[in-house]
Formats: C-alpha cells, structure tokens, sequence
C-alpha cells in the first residue's frame, strides 16, 4: 500500500512573514489559482501571525483577511481553503467571518504548552461544522510527553488533526521522530509536521515526521515562509514521489507555480535564505518570524541581530512577543554605551 | 469616611484582595468574606477565619443575611455569576465593584475616570488586568496628543494564567480593546495576550502602541506617562515604566504610517506578594485597582458619593 501525504502550502499565510504581509489580494489570487490547477491539496490564507495578527506588533497586512479570502477563494475548485487564528491574537468573530468568506479548515495554534486556551475556538470551529487542526508552536521547548498531553487537550476539543510545529527551525531529525512518533502512536487523530529551515533540516525533518508516521505536511513555494522559510513546496512534492509516497500535487505544476507565478512578486531582500541570521533561529530556538523584526531593531539601534536573537533565546520568549526584540535591543544598545563611556574614560 | 466592605468570592483574587485591604487601607472595613463551599473546603474562608474576618457560606444569601453591614461589595467570583448578583447588590442598596468580566456597570480605571463614573452607577467594573495597566497609558498620551489607534499586548506568566483566562481569550482582548477605546480615549483599540511558560515566571509585562500625529510634542508626551505612572503607583506600588515614550517613524515599520508616528511604551507589573506570588503582577493589578477604586470612593465629600442613596430611605 502507498501512504498517502496531505500537502499544505502556506505560501499565502507562513510566505507572509517574508514579505511583511504586503501580499495584495491580487497577487495572492494569482499564487492561488497557480496552485489551484496544480491540484494542490490546501492553500492557507491570513496574515502570518494568523487572523487579527494586523496590527503594529506584527505588521499591519496590505489588506484585510476577508478581502484576501474573496480574491483567493473563487480560484479554488478542489484545493481546500484553510485559515489560521492563535487565540490571544485572533478572535471567534475571525473564526466566523472566515467561514463566511469560505474557509474550510480553520487551524488553530497555541504556545507548546498552552493548548488550554483554544477550548472556546475548537468548539466554535466544530460547531460550525468545519474541520479543525491544532497546532502546536515551538514544539523543541517542551519534551514528546509534555507535546503528546497538549496534543490529547486538542483532541479532546474536538481536534480532527495536531501539527508538531518546529516553529524555530530548532529540531534535530531525531526530535521530530520521538514527538511524531509519540503522538501518532497515542492519539486516534491525524498528525500533521511544519518546519522551517533555519539548520537547512526542512525537507529532512519532514521526511522523518512522514516516516514517523505523519500524513499531512506544510511547505510553502520556493521555500517561502518566516527566517530562512518553511520546507520548500516544490521540493517536498518531488522528494516525497521519489520516496514513494503518494502526493495529489502535479510536481511540474507545482515547480510553474512557484518559479513562474511567485518568484517574480518576491524582491531579492524578501527572498528567505539560510544566512547567518536565520540560522541563528534554529541555534537559539527563537520564532522565526522574528527574523525581519530583529533585523530592523538592529539597524535601529546599532545592534548585531544575532546578539538579539541569542538573547531572546536565552529568555525563552514565545510566539506573539514580538515587542521584546525593541526591548533587548535598546537595552543591549545601552549596555553598549555604558561599555563604551567607561572604555573612554578609562584612557 | 470609611466604608464597610464584603468580599464575594474567596478564591485568588479574594484573598488576594483581603490581604490587601487588611495590610493597607485606612478607608476600607472588611466586614466579610463569602463564599459557597463550608469552611473546611475554602482555603480563602479559612485565611478570612485566621485574620479574624466574619464569613459566610452561603453566597447571595449570606450577603442578603447582612447586608446592613456593608456600604460595598467586591465580586470576585464569574462573570456569569455577578449578572446573578448584581440586582441583588442593587436592590440592597450596595454599591458593588466587580472583577470579573461581566461589565454591568461602566469601565473603571481609578486614574482615569473613575470620578466621572460614580455619579451615575452603583455598580464599576474594573475592565481586565491588562486594560488596568495599559488603558493609564493611552490616556496619558492621549491627553497630549489624539491618539488614533492603540495597541497593548500583555504578557503573562502561564503559572498566573488561571482556568478562567485560559478559557476566555477573547473576552481579554475584546474587552480590553474596548476599554483603551472607552476609557482610554484611543479612537481605534487592539488586545493582544500571550502566556510565557519560562521559569522562573516572568513578571507581568505589557507594551502600550499609540499612534498619533507626527507633530506631535514627544517630550510632553513623555512627561504626561511619567506622571500617570505617579498616580497609579499610588495604589499599584509595583507599577513601573520600563521604556519611556519612544518613537517608530515610517523607517522602523514595514506598512505605511501616512502622517502619523508610533509611540512604544512598556511597562512590568510586580505583585505585592501577599498571597500572590510577585510575578502574578497582572492579579496584584486587578485587586488594587478595585482597593484604590473603593479608597477613592470612600474619599470622596458625602454629597459627592455614591455611598448610601438608596438603602438609607
């Protein structure tokens, strides 16, 4: 029997991080009916920090959810529309006007360890009748048993799936198979793996989830997607034929989309690469959308990005806590200044 | 005048709150605390019972049973439970002050607006923890410069996080957007929480976003926080401004900003560590802002206060 893979580009939601949400709804029409007609399984829409995440803190998105959901979902005749909301960020009136614009999946993400705050969102979404997935951010923060007893709460709100969600880019090959494989082993649900590239493990680290026994799996085109971007959609659909798994997604389709529709909308400054930034994202273990933020900080103050990023690591900061990199960078520019005025007056 | 008080509601915050009130207040009587389990079940009656304080087992009833003892009462209980109460409390001629989210009566915070609400209401509600500590801050710039949209995003420690956070995350943020709104003066108003499971806790901490015109006297502006930060710390010892007033202009942000900056304030909120641990700051906050609501009540001259009107007759 050939296991079949669930494929979820994110390119219009994860993708948005690499463009500071300033996809149009047009251009996002455009990279949806591209991967409509490559028979792409689900294409995710909403601002990168998910529905309600246009804000200051994150970036206000060129348009709102509802206008990107009317561009994208007339494009779509067999590909599933899903939305992604974090609860804290986003509200049950996001839920409903998704579902009013044509959401079929409504993903749900929470912090590794704070799953309890997305009972209300599933039971709505349930009610609602849509499927529901749980997603679990920052997955290389909590040991596989912490992960799996999260995973079990989603579950019991009605869960129909739970992503292990490498949001750092920060596990190994091994980390993933001992979370993925504990949660296909414990739950009756589907389990789902994300990753990001910031240690270049993208495409391996979703290998080994499929071979944990995962059957759904995000990418994004040309790798877009927060830090160094997500595990690339074109190559996953290539990858995962060649190691027999049954993938719905046309790979010549999906490789048109990607290079021919997408790559001309992205300027070379937006373009995530695996650089000395993004790579410290997976050392340090710090949410890779705060790659861009971190960089205008450092410009700001004067202050080597990585320094910053080495410091929120070292503070455990999770999703959502964006407005901590000013924090630790005007106060690693003042820690600067002092050492500087006492140098100078030690001459 | 001092004011003869009941606490409903033994549980965090209620105990929280007697401690408060025994430690500190002058203007505060704490006649009673109830709750609805026996004694024997309630850690907050049985710390009610050791500091000498009157309880009660019997919920509503209780406070139905005395209710010439008191001028006020402090809800610590549910939201859905004060919508219960709270034609109790007014047919009793008891002015009550609510914690939890219910929001019968109008938006409180002490520093802003609470002289403007008590003419006309029996009942205050004091918002969200995080509407406490940040709605100050709006109104601070606001009172300098109009403030077209403000942001704030709390950060808690997720040991402070309780059942009752962690299964009403939108009722935090929509509530508290409305109250930067409301009572803040912000035309426009986003929440935003998210819960820190780090150890050791994190102390509670929020950062404040207002945009305003890019005219806009910074330093006054700065001035304007640094007093605020005065008048809450007069009943919020803890409250502290970690970051003045800094601006973001159209070089610092990837949208556009049209003819407006951004200022970002931030600010940490230590506890008291009375009951609560110091880092359950955004518990301390609640409970002494509804002490320094009731404090400014009872300051009040007798003509002026909205002690006593019905109940006397």
């Amino acid at each position: 029997m050939t296991d079949s893979v669930r494929l979820v580009d994110m390119t219009l939601r994860d993708g948005m991080h690499a463009v500071d949400h300033q996809f149009t709804p047009e251009e996002m029409a455009d990279v949806a009916s591209a991967l409509d007609a490559a028979e792409m399984d689900v294409v995710e829409v909403s601002h990168g920090d998910g529905m309600g995440g246009s804000s200051i803190n994150y970036g206000f998105s060129a348009a709102s959810t509802e206008e990107y959901l009317d561009a994208v979902a007339p494009e779509l005749t067999d590909t599933e529309l899903s939305v992604l909301m974090l609860p804290g960020i986003g509200t049950i009136e996001e839920i409903d006007m998704a579902i009013d614009h044509g959401a079929d999946i409504c993903r749900i993400a929470t912090h590794v360890t704070e799953a309890d705050v997305s009972e209300e969102h599933f039971e709505y979404v349930k009610d609602q009748g849509l499927e529901a997935n749980g997603l679990l951010m920052l997955s290389h923060m909590a040991e596989p048993e912490t992960v799996l007893e999260q995973a079990q709460l989603m579950e019991s709100y009605g869960a129909d799936a739970v992503y292990v969600m490498d949001s750092a880019g920060a596990l190994l090959p091994s980390d993933v198979r001992d979370r993925v494989s504990l949660l296909t082993d414990e739950l009756s649900i589907d389990v789902g793996f994300h990753a990001h590239n910031n240690l270049g493990l993208a495409i391996g680290n979703s290998l080994a989830a499929l071979d944990s026994g995962a059957v759904t799996i995000d990418g994004c085109l040309r790798g877009l997607g927060a830090g160094s971007g997500n595990a690339q959609m074109e190559v996953l659909v290539g990858t995962l034929e060649k190691a027999g798994y049954d993938v719905n997604p046309d790979f010549f389709g999906t490789m048109d989309a990607a290079e021919d529709v997408l790559v001309p909308m992205i300027s070379d400054d937006e373009m995530p690469e695996l650089d000395n930034d993004s790579l410290l994202l997976g050392y340090a273990g710090v949410y890779s959308s705060f790659l861009r933020h971190t960089r205008r900080a450092g410009e700001k103050y004067d202050i080597d990005p990585r320094e910053i990023l080495i410091e929120l690591g070292e503070m455990e900061v999770v999703g959502g806590q964006e407005d901590l990199i000013t924090d630790v960078a005007s106060r690693l520019a003042s820690e600067k200044d002092a050492e500087t005025a006492e140098a100078a007056s030690d001459d | 005048m001092s004011l003869d008080a009941a606490i409903v509601g033994p549980g965090n915050i209620g105990t929280d709150l007697m401690y408060k009130i025994l430690d500190r207040s002058d203007d505060i009587d704490l006649q009673r605390m109830v709750g609805i389990f026996p004694v024997e079940e309630s850690e907050g009656l049985q710390a009610a019972v050791e500091q000498g304080i009157d309880v009660g087992t019997e919920g509503i009833d209780s406070i139905k049973e005395h209710a010439d003892e008191f001028d006020i009462v402090f809800e610590a209980t549910s939201a859905g439970i004060h919508e219960q109460h709270a034609p109790v409390y007014e047919d009793l001629g008891l002015f009550a002050i609510d914690l939890t989210p219910a929001a019968i009566g109008p938006y409180t915070v002490p520093v802003v607006n609470l002289d403007e609400v008590i003419g006309d209401t029996q009942n205050i509600n004091m918002v969200t923890c995080g509407g406490q500590a940040t709605i100050p801050l709006v109104h601070a710039v606001n009172r300098v410069s109009n403030v077209e949209y403000a942001e704030m995003i709390s950060h808690i420690a997720s040991k402070s996080a309780g059942p009752g956070t962690r299964g009403n995350m939108d009722k935090f943020t929509q509530t508290t957007a409305a109250g930067l709104e409301e009572v803040g003066g912000a035309d426009e108003g986003k929440a935003i929480i998210t819960l820190n499971p780090a150890e050791p806790p994190i102390m509670m901490r929020n950062t404040v976003y207002t945009m305003v015109d890019e005219n806009t006297d910074v330093d006054e502006v700065r001035d304007s926080v640094s007093r605020i930060e005065a008048d809450v710390q007069t009943y919020v010892p803890g409250y502290e401004v970690t970051l003045e007033p800094t601006v973001k202009n159209q070089d610092d942000v990837a949208f556009d900003l049209g003819d407006s900056i951004i200022l970002t304030t931030m600010i940490e909120v230590e506890g008291e560590g009375q009951h609560l641990p110091p880092y359950a700051g955004n518990l301390d906050i609640m409970t002494s802002a509804a002490l320094g609501a009731a404090e400014r009540i009872a300051q009040q001259p007798a003509d002026a206060s909205p002690i006593g009107g019905v109940s006397d007759d």
